[in-house]
C-alpha cells in the first residue's frame, strides 16, 4: 500500500520566526491524523503547506492522486492543484465564514463543487444538496436560506457538506469545532466521526483540543515551536506521553 | 479634423496599430479579454471610449458608419459619437443597418440580421463577466485561465432558488466557443441569440477598463443556463404601436399623466423601414 | 414625442451654446485672462498639471477657464489633449537634491544641513477671511534674500540612509508608461507611483488619512518636504548625451516610517514617496502615505486595510475614469431598464398567482 500523503522535511518561516521545521510523516488511506499543540506551535502553517495553500521554503509534499497518480503538491500547476482541491480534497476552516459563500443559499454552497465540474441540472443539484443537508442534520427546508441566517454550529455542518459533496478522498480540517459551544461541538464531532467512517475518508485534523483529537484521530503528532516533538497512535500518546511537552498538555486538560 | 491638429480618425497611427494588434489577438482567442493601452479620449469614460477607440482603429474613408444607443440612431450619445466620426474621419454615416459597414452600438444589437463583412462594435462598461461575483482582477483572470466557472453557475442557481427563474435581464453571460465566459455588454438578453454564429464580426471595447475582446463570424455563443431551466428571452403581449412588429424589442413609454403606456420598437431604423416599405413588414 | 431623451442634433447644439454662454457669465464683468489664472490661481494650475500629467501652465490655465473652475473637468480636458501628443522618450530621472528650493522642511530633526526653509505656506496663517482682498489694490512685494542658486540642500533621507537607518531608495527600474500600457496587477512600484501621481488628490488624501486612523498604520514622519525648481534633462538619440530641456517646479515628500525588520533585515526606517508638479504639498504627502501603505506585502506586514489593497487603490484612484463612469449613469439606460421591468413584472405576476391559488385552496378546504 502507498501512503496517500507524504511530507518530507517541510520548513516554513515568517520573517525571522520559524513556523514549522523539518516535518516528516506519511498519511495512509483511511487514516485520520491529528496535529496537536498550543496556538503558535505551527500546526496551521503545516496544514496550509500540506494543502498547497502556502509554499514551504524547504521540503516536499507528495499526494497519491486518483486522477494524476503520485504528484508533488507544490510542483503541480495551479490549474491542477485547484482542480484537485475541489474534487479529491476538502478543506474545513475553523471559521465557517471563510469556507462558505455567505451571500448565497445553502443549496448554492453545496452545489458549487458539482457545478464547477459540469453539473447543469438544477433539479438534480438541488436534490443532491437536500440529501446532504440531511446527512449533516440540517432540516431540508433550510435549503434556500443563506448561511448568515444559520447558527455557528449549522454553518460548520454546512461547510462540511459543501466539502464532502464531491466525495473527496482527503479532507484537511483546521480546528473544525473551535469557537463553538461544548454541546454543539459534541454533535459535530459525532457527525464527523460517522462521515469519516461511512465515506472511508482520510483526514488531517489540526486541533489544540486533545479531547477532539482522542475522539476523531487514529494517530497524533505533537508540535511545539514549529517542530514535531512526539508522534504515535493517539491512545498511546495520550495515555502514555513520553515528551515533557506532551505530558504537560495531557496534564492540563480534564480527562475525556 | 481637417485643420491638421489631429490625425485622421483622431488617434495617431501608432495607437491605431496597437489597438489593431489587440483586436487581432482578440479575434484569434474568441471571448478572451485582451488588455490594451487605452487612451484618454475627448469623450468621458463610461460614455463609449472603448467602442470609439475600436471604431477609430478600424475605420477608413470607404466605410459607412452607423451609431446607435438603446437601439436608436437619434439618442444623444449616438448623435454625439456619429458627429465625432463624421468630423474626424470624414466617413459617410447612415441610419440603415444593411448599408453600414461598421455599426457602433450601446446596449442593443440591431433587429435587421447582419451579414458577412459587417462589423458590430460594442461599447462595454465592465468587460469582466465575473466582476460582481469576484472583485479582484488577479483572481478573475485566474478563473478564466483555468476555466473555473463554478461561481458563475452558482449565481444562476441562486437566482432560480430565489426567484424561481434566472432573473438576469441584460448583460446576460455567455460562453464563447465553448471556452471563455464573456459579458455581451449590457444588451438585453433578447439580443443574445443574435450573437450566436453571427456572420458579422463582433468587437467589444472597454475604454476605462482597457480591454478588447471579440467574437469572430460564425462563432458559437451560448447563453448560460440549466438543462431544466433553459435560457429564454423577453416577450411582450403588445406589438409595436407604430409598425406592428411582434418580433422586436419594445420600449415602453409613459405618454400621459395617468401613466398610459405605449410600446414601440427600440430599433428605430427597423421600425421606420417596416412603416415605409410595407413588403418589409411582410 | 419623447424629445427630452431622443435629443437630436439641434438640442445638443443649443446645449453647447448655453454652456459657452454660462462659462462667460455676465459680460459686464471683465473676462479672465490665462495669465491671471496662472498667476493668481496658481495652486489650481498646479493640481491640474499634476493630475492631468502634463506640465504646461498655460494649457492648464486654459483648461481651468474652459471648465469654469471645475478642476476635475479641467484635468480631463488636459488629459484628452495630452494623449494626442507625440512621445519622444523618457527624460532622465529628476535629481531633486539639485533643487533650487523655495521651501524645505523636515519634521524629523530640529535642524538639518541647509536649515529649515519655510517659504510661502498657508501653514502659519490664521484662517480668517482677509476682507482687504475683496477690493483690488497693489500689495507690497515680500522682502527676499538674494537668491543663492548655488546652494543645494542635501536630502534628509540621504543623511539617514548613510547611517543605515533608512532603507536605500529602490534601484532604478524602467517603468512602463501608464498612459500607453494598461495597468497590470500586481504592479511594480514605479507603476504604482505613476498611478498615484496621476491619482485624485481627494481620494489619496482620504486613504492617507485612513492609515493614520488605524486602517493600516505605519507610523509616518515627514522626513522632508521640499518645493522648488529642478532641471529636466533628456538624451536625444541623435546626440547621445544629456541636454537640459526645461526647469519645472515640483513638490517632493519623503515620508519616513517605522519598520520592525524581518528575518533577513534588521529594523530600520522605510520610505513612502510622493512627488507632484508645482506646489502641491497635500497631494505629495497623501501620495507618500499611500505609497508606503501599498508596500505592506513587500515588507511582510499584514495587509488588511483599504489603503494597503493595491487592486482597490490603483483601480479607483483616477478621477477622470471615476468621474466618467459615475456620470455615465446619466446616459439613457431604458433598454436595460425595460429588461428589468419585464423580469420584475413576471416575478410579481407569479407571486400574485401563487397568492390567489393559495386563497382558492384555502376557500376549498
Amino acid at each position: 500500500m502507498k501512503p496517500l500523503l507524504s511530507a518530507k522535511g517541510l520548513t516554513r518561516r515568517f520573517g525571522a520566526r520559524v513556523a514549522c521545521r523539518d516535518v516528516d510523516f506519511d498519511l495512509w488511506p483511511g487514516e485520520v491524523l491529528g496535529i496537536v499543540g498550543e496556538s503558535g506551535s505551527g500546526k496551521t502553517t503545516l496544514l496550509n503547506c500540506l494543502a498547497g495553500r502556502l509554499t514551504p521554503e524547504l521540503g516536499s509534499v507528495t499526494y497519491d492522486s486518483a486522477a494524476y497518480g503520485t504528484v508533488d503538491v507544490h510542483d503541480l500547476s495551479e490549474a491542477r492543484r485547484r482542480l484537485l482541491s475541489r474534487t479529491e480534497w476538502g478543506f474545513v476552516n475553523q471559521d465557517a465564514r471563510e469556507g462558505l459563500r455567505m451571500g448565497v443559499s445553502a443549496g448554492a454552497n453545496i452545489g458549487e463543487r458539482l457545478m464547477a465540474v459540469g453539473a447543469r441540472h438544477y433539479g438534480d443539484i438541488r436534490r443532491t444538496a437536500s440529501d446532504w443537508l440531511d446527512r449533516v442534520e440540517i432540516e431540508r427546508d433550510r435549503l434556500d436560506d443563506r448561511p448568515t441566517a444559520y447558527s455557528g454550529g449549522m454553518r460548520q455542518r454546512l461547510q462540511i457538506a459543501r466539502n464532502l459533496v464531491s466525495e473527496p478522498r482527503l479532507v484537511f480540517m483546521d480546528e473544525p469545532t473551535g469557537g463553538l459551544d461544548v454541546s454543539v461541538q459534541a454533535r459535530i464531532l459525532d457527525l464527523l466521526r460517522s462521515l469519516v467512517d461511512s465515506l472511508h475518508l482520510s483526514a488531517v485534523l489540526v486541533t489544540h483540543d486533545l479531547g477532539v483529537a482522542r475522539l476523531l484521530t487514529h494517530r497524533l503528532m505533537v508540535m511545539q515551536g514549529g517542530a514535531v516533538v512526539e508522534d504515535g497512535l493517539t491512545d498511546q500518546v495520550l495515555d502514555d506521553p513520553q515528551h515533557a511537552y506532551t505530558q504537560m498538555l495531557v496534564a492540563s486538560i480534564l480527562p475525556v | 479634423m481637417t485643420d491638421g491638429t489631429y490625425n485622421y480618425a483622431y488617434l495617431d497611427e501608432q495607437t491605431k496599430r496597437m489597438i489593431r494588434r489587440a483586436i487581432l489577438k482578440a479575434v484569434a482567442v474568441p471571448g478572451y479579454q485582451v488588455p490594451f493601452g487605452g487612451r484618454e479620449m475627448p469623450l468621458p469614460y463610461g460614455w463609449g471610449t472603448g467602442g470609439i477607440q475600436v471604431t477609430a482603429a478600424i475605420i477608413g474613408r470607404d466605410d459607412t458608419l452607423k451609431v446607435i444607443d438603446q437601439g436608436a440612431d437619434d439618442t444623444t450619445n449616438a448623435v454625439s459619437i456619429r458627429r465625432f466620426f463624421a468630423k474626424v474621419a470624414e466617413v459617410a454615416t447612415t441610419t440603415r443597418t444593411e448599408e453600414a459597414t461598421v455599426i457602433q452600438t450601446r446596449h442593443r444589437v440591431p433587429e435587421t440580421p447582419l451579414s458577412e463583412g459587417q462589423i458590430l462594435v460594442f461599447q462595454v462598461p465592465i468587460p469582466e463577466p465575473l466582476r460582481m461575483l469576484e472583485p479582484r482582477e488577479t483572481e478573475t483572470r485566474t478563473l478564466h485561465a483555468l476555466s473555473e466557472y463554478g461561481v458563475m453557475q452558482v449565481s444562476l442557481y441562486e437566482s432560480i432558488a430565489r426567484h424561481g427563474r434566472i432573473s438576469k435581464g441584460y448583460n446576460y453571460p455567455v460562453m464563447v466557443n465553448g471556452r471563455y465566459i464573456m459579458s455581451p455588454s449590457p444588451i438585453p438578453k433578447f439580443d443574445n441569440p443574435k450573437l450566436d454564429r453571427s456572420p458579422a464580426l463582433q468587437l467589444y471595447g472597454a475604454g476605462r477598463e482597457k480591454r478588447i475582446y471579440a467574437v469572430p463570424p460564425y462563432t458559437p455563443v451560448k447563453s448560460l443556463d440549466f438543462d431544466d431551466h433553459p435560457f429564454e428571452i423577453e416577450t411582450w403581449e403588445q406589438c409595436c404601436e407604430l409598425c406592428g412588429s411582434k418580433e422586436s424589442f419594445l420600449d415602453e413609454m409613459i405618454v400621459d399623466d395617468d401613466g398610459k403606456r405605449l410600446f414601440v420598437c427600440s430599433d428605430t431604423d427597423y421600425c421606420e423601414r417596416r412603416r415605409t416599405l410595407p413588403e418589409a413588414a411582410e | 414625442m419623447y424629445v427630452a431623451v431622443k435629443g437630436g442634433e439641434t438640442a445638443i447644439a443649443h446645449s453647447l451654446d448655453l454652456l459657452a454662454d454660462k462659462r462667460r457669465g455676465d459680460r459686464d464683468v471683465a473676462e479672465l485672462s490665462l495669465e491671471q489664472i496662472d498667476q493668481q490661481l496658481g495652486l489650481a494650475v498646479d493640481r491640474v498639471m499634476t493630475e492631468g500629467s502634463c506640465y504646461d501652465r498655460s494649457l492648464a490655465a486654459l483648461a481651468i477657464k474652459q471648465a469654469r473652475g471645475d478642476l476635475i473637468e479641467a484635468i480631463f480636458l488636459l488629459r484628452a489633449y495630452r494623449t494626442t501628443l507625440p512621445r519622444f522618450g523618457d527624460s532622465l530621472p529628476l535629481d531633486t537634491s539639485a533643487m533650487v528650493a523655495e521651501r524645505r522642511i523636515s519634521s524629523t530633526f530640529k535642524d538639518v544641513p541647509g536649515g529649515q526653509v519655510l517659504g510661502p505656506t498657508y501653514d502659519y496663517t490664521h484662517r480668517l477671511l482677509d476682507f482687504s482682498l475683496a477690493t483690488e489694490g497693489d500689495r507690497p512685494a515680500a522682502p527676499t534674500a538674494p537668491a543663492d542658486t548655488n546652494r543645494t540642500l542635501p536630502r534628509v533621507g540621504d543623511i539617514l540612509e548613510r547611517e543605515g537607518m533608512l532603507e536605500p531608495p529602490p534601484l532604478d527600474e524602467a517603468s512602463e508608461d501608464l498612459t500607453r500600457q494598461p495597468l497590470t496587477l500586481p504592479a511594480s512600484r514605479p507603476v504604482r507611483l505613476q498611478n498615484l501621481a496621476r491619482g485624485d488628490e481627494g481620494f489619496l488624501l482620504a486613504l492617507g488619512y485612513s492609515t493614520q486612523r488605524g486602517y493600516g498604520n505605519n507610523h509616518p514622519f515627514v522626513g522632508e518636504i521640499r518645493y522648488g525648481q529642478v532641471p529636466v534633462s533628456f538624451v536625444p538619440e541623435e546626440l547621445g548625451f544629456a541636454i537640459e530641456i526645461a526647469e519645472i517646479d515640483v513638490t517632493e515628500c519623503d515620508m519616513v516610517n517605522q519598520f520592525a525588520g524581518s528575518h533577513d533585515v534588521p529594523p530600520q526606517f522605510t520610505r513612502g514617496y510622493g512627488l507632484a508638479f508645482g506646489h502641491s504639498e497635500r497631494k505629495a504627502m497623501a501620495m507618500a502615505l499611500v505609497d508606503r501603505a501599498l508596500r505592506a506585502e513587500e515588507l511582510s506586514e499584514s495587509a488588511t486595510s483599504p489603503a494597503q489593497d493595491e487592486e482597490f487603490v490603483l483601480a479607483h484612484s483616477d478621477n477622470v475614469e471615476a468621474s466618467g463612469f459615475v456620470q455615465h449613469l446619466k446616459l439613457p439606460h431604458y433598454v436595460d431598464f425595460q429588461s428589468e421591468l419585464v423580469v420584475v413584472r413576471a416575478l410579481r405576476a407569479e407571486v400574485e398567482a401563487r397568492r390567489q391559488q393559495a386563497a382558492l385552496d384555502q376557500a376549498a378546504e
